[in-house]
């Protein structure tokens, strides 16, 4: 028999020669997010790694600059479309901070909770997603049933399982159900059953430790000059926790640790994440505790906040107001101010510029995961080919956000 | 946010800080272009003020005013715990374009910066000089114009681009067959098996 390959001298596939260059992505199996590495490999060791975002972009911050400041909230959804519930109480609180405004308190620990109940999905997805991509199948479809349960929770409050738009100017789109409390303690429970399962499954697998261990180091100080922040920044040992250091909502009243790495490699990534649901959990409960049971979620200011509907229907004050505030938007005083957050992967700053309309000047978002998919290139030079999937799942990248 | 990083800065550079005020309890100081990256140093290595956390950087177009763009940054130090916001005004309009839109970097200061000027290099056309590696990050190299500029139509759309034969030097691309308009077509593959020949 003929070799097959004697007729390939002209299309000969060939391997270029040291370094040699990879493309890994847009739409890579292996990482979530469309992003694009290229790579300058020696075998199978990084020389030099580029890492090209925008494939997501959709020109949010010129759409906002388009509509009325409520009309952002759906943006703001969209943004990290696996914790929007935080992106609504950061723009909430942002515009709120330009207006002077201060909500009710039971609105205040609403948002904790339904905050929270959101960073706890983000750190799922995050994690669950993790490990899939390193083999491990089963702790990513436990976590994703845990994440349903939290989504069955967020459904039943806003009616939306994914993007809420459940914020308002001045408040929440409406209270808190008459069972939320009940609901959301029975999910809890069910959830940290399936995440300690499935947790103590990866932790004891040889495999995910070994891949994670002293993978993606990087130091504190290194860290905080790339400006990271959150979950990523925390594991290298610097407690910068907004929650903790510039308490907003009711943070300052509620009792919960800011768990910290030590080395800052992709393990410890992982463990603060796992760590950070708990604390989570911990704040959620001490809100039930707490909120109270009736009163009102808005503020009843004309200038900001829409009518009750029953009124809109029956009263003429009531329609033209309700007119006034969605064709022409809430009336913004003059400034700038920059409000941030913690969201699910660190700082979520809105830099907002009003010129008095009704419309956004400038409505800037600081999304967490855009630096620190920025330095993902500083960890994975010199590092070798497979660590790139880890590395990378730990950053959690969230190409809405990231890439505007 | 920290009045006193506002006085220390006024005290130090003087005309350079064009203005400042705390609206909102955000203490922000407008600083003379020229003197950015000096200012910048400044706050990142003075032991009383010590931004050693560059928060977030980015762009505001006031068509309307002289030096139309503002490049703003917004700095926190994480063992002082304050916050300042810096801001810089640069570019004018001379005939429907844009000129003296650049300012120094502040890489060398702060690592993170890199992404973030890109990203306003790519929004507002800004250059900034000495930057290592400014290159377009959330569009594409073929599109024209400054999307986050004010006079950016927004429903402005672009047409398609070709498949690239060159790379961003001028390089031809070395492609193999799976490329090109044939792309995902069997028959484009016909390269591999037998020379090219059908």
């Amino acid at each position: 028999m003929e070799p097959i390959d004697l007729d390939l001298e002209d299309g000969e596939l060939y391997l270029t020669a040291d370094p040699m260059h990879l493309n890994m992505g847009p739409s890579h199996t292996a990482t979530h997010g469309t992003v694009r590495i290229v790579l300058e490999l020696s075998g199978e060791t990084i020389l030099k790694s580029d890492v090209q975002i925008g494939y997501l972009h959709r020109g949010f911050e010129k759409m906002c600059e388009r509509g009325t400041w409520a009309q952002v909230f759906p943006y703001a959804d969209r943004l990290n479309y696996v914790s929007p519930m935080l992106n609504n109480v950061g723009y909430a609180l942002a515009v709120e901070k330009l207006c002077d405004i201060e909500v009710p308190e039971r609105c205040q620990w609403y948002r904790m909770a339904l905050g929270e109940l959101a960073r706890i999905s983000d750190h799922l997805t995050c994690t669950g997603a993790m490990a899939m991509e390193l083999g491990a199948f089963t702790p990513f479809l436990w976590f994703v049933k845990a994440r349903e349960m939290i989504w069955d929770v967020l459904e039943e409050e806003t009616g939306a399982r994914l993007t809420h738009s459940f914020g308002r100017i001045g408040g929440m789109a409406s209270p808190p159900t008459k069972d939320f409390k009940e609901l959301t303690k029975a999910s809890l429970a069910k959830v940290l059953s399936l995440m300690e399962e499935g947790e103590k499954m990866l932790l004891k697998n040889r495999i995910f430790i070994d891949r994670l261990e002293n993978v993606g180091v990087i130091s504190a100080a290194y860290a905080i000059a790339l400006s990271w922040t959150g979950p990523c920044l925390r594991a290298s040992g610097q407690a910068y926790d907004i929650r903790k250091l510039h308490p907003y909502l009711k943070y300052d009243e509620v009792d919960f640790d800011v768990p910290v790495g030590t080395k800052g490699d992709n393990l410890d990534r992982f463990l603060v994440r796992m760590h950070e649901i708990r604390q989570s959990m911990r704040i959620i409960e001490q809100v039930c505790e707490r909120m109270a049971d009736d009163g009102p979620v808005s503020i009843n200011d004309p200038r900001v906040a829409l009518p009750p509907k029953e009124d809109v229907y029956t009263t003429i004050e009531a329609t033209i107001q309700h007119f006034k505030l969605i064709m022409e938007g809430a009336k913004v005083p003059a400034g700038e101010c920059y409000s941030y957050t913690e969201g699910g992967n660190g700082e979520l700053g809105f830099y907002l510029v009003s010129d008095g309309s009704g419309t956004p000047y400038r409505c800037r978002i600081r999304p967490p995961c855009f630096p620190i998919v920025g330095g993902l290139s500083k960890l994975l030079d010199g590092s070798m080919l497979s660590d790139i999937v880890p590395t990378f799942g730990s950053m959690n990248m969230i190409g809405g956000e990231c890439d505007h | 946010m920290s009045k006193a990083a506002l006085e220390k800065l006024r005290a130090k550079f003087g005309d350079a800080i064009l203005e400042t005020h705390s609206q909102h309890g955000d203490d922000t100081a407008v600083i003379a272009s020229e003197r950015w990256r000096e200012v910048c140093e400044f706050c990142r290595k003075d032991p009383g003020l010590s931004f050693d956390m560059l928060t977030d950087l980015c762009g505001v177009d006031f068509p309307e005013r002289a030096p139309r763009i503002e490049v703003v940054i917004h700095l926190y130090s994480t063992q002082k715990r304050h916050r300042v916001r810096l801001k810089t005004r640069v570019g004018e309009t001379v005939d429907e374009e844009l000129v003296n839109c650049a300012v120094d970097t502040v890489v060398p200061v702060w690592a993170g910066a890199n992404w973030f000027e890109r990203e306003t290099f790519d929004m507002y056309g800004v250059t900034f000089k000495g930057h290592p590696d400014l290159r377009r990050i959330l569009m594409y190299p073929e599109f024209e114009g400054h999307p986050l500029l004010k006079d950016y139509p927004a429903e402005k759309t672009q047409p398609l681009i070709p498949y690239r034969e060159t790379d961003e030097d001028g390089k031809p691309l070395e492609k193999q067959a799976p490329f090109g308009p044939d792309e995902g077509m069997s028959f484009g593959r016909k390269h591999f098996t037998n020379g090219g020949e059908a």
